[in-house]
């Protein structure tokens, strides 16, 4: 599944527009403490997490994840977002909580690891 | 022997905003020199653990990488205030992190466990007092 197709399955908004979008995502997880995600984060991953300072951006880039995902209507820091985007990394906002975002995709056959 | 290439970097205490620039410059020069794939993956994930080890519980250090032709190598020397014990700091999961970094999302106790399982050689050198040296090497193909 592409992060283009994400988007509308989890009912996201793609808080950087500017980059693409057709990227794979390959598997899914979800993980608030940091330095867990650094030792679990894995290529293609779509990574749903409640944390929006800039380091967030700096272990999804360090473990070439697909995307962030915020859930319910999280919004992220400007500087996040534009590191995000400097750093060509997807960063999603969903209205639905983390445990609905991960059924829905694990529905789709996502799964937790390569 | 003499590394083909070698840089370093001043990390700063409680640099969170900074955090991760080091490693992200490492990643990109290793990616320039053509190192790529599944080490050049495991000399970001552990340059960026002990970059953020520098952070949060350093009095400040730095950051070097060395190109060598066989391996890439990462040395971390701080200037303080040293593990009284190394083995409990090697446990996962075990964590003198503060409140800061915690809140963060930092503070797991898995930094230096994820360093040693991503190098191919890892070492660590601790005095209280003085500092702290930490040394990978990640063996290119």
């Amino acid at each position: 599944m592409l992060v283009s197709e994400l988007i509308p399955l989890i009912e996201a908004k793609n808080l950087t527009p500017t980059i693409s979008t057709e990227r794979p995502v390959t598997c899914g997880y979800v993980c608030d403490l940091l330095s867990w995600v650094m030792s679990h984060g894995d290529s293609g991953m779509a990574w749903v997490t409640v944390q929006t300072h800039m380091n967030v951006v700096a272990v999804a880039v360090l473990s070439e994840m697909a995307c962030i995902i915020l859930p319910e209507n999280i919004d992220m820091e400007e500087e996040s977002l534009a590191k995000a985007v400097d750093e060509d990394m997807v960063v999603l906002t969903s209205p639905l909580s983390a445990y609905e975002i991960c059924g829905r995709m694990a529905a789709r056959d996502i799964p937790a690891h390569n | 022997m003499e590394p083909l290439f070698k840089t370093s970097y001043e990390v700063a205490r409680a640099d969170y905003t900074s955090a991760g620039r080091a490693s992200a410059d490492i990643k990109r020069r290793l990616k320039q020199l053509g190192v790529g794939g599944d080490v050049l993956r495991r000399v970001a994930v552990a340059s960026y653990e002990v970059e953020l080890n520098l952070v949060i519980h350093s009095l400040g250090g730095e950051l070097e990488l060395n190109v060598f032709p066989d391996a890439v190598q990462l040395v971390s020397a701080d200037r303080g205030p040293g593990i009284p014990d190394l083995a409990m700091a090697m446990k996962e999961g075990y964590s003198t992190a503060n409140d800061e970094a915690r809140s963060l999302g930092f503070g797991a106790g898995m930094g230096l466990p994820n360093m040693k399982r991503n190098a191919d050689e890892f070492n660590i050198e601790s005095t209280v007092g003085v500092g702290t040296t930490i040394t990978m090497r990640f063996h290119l193909a």
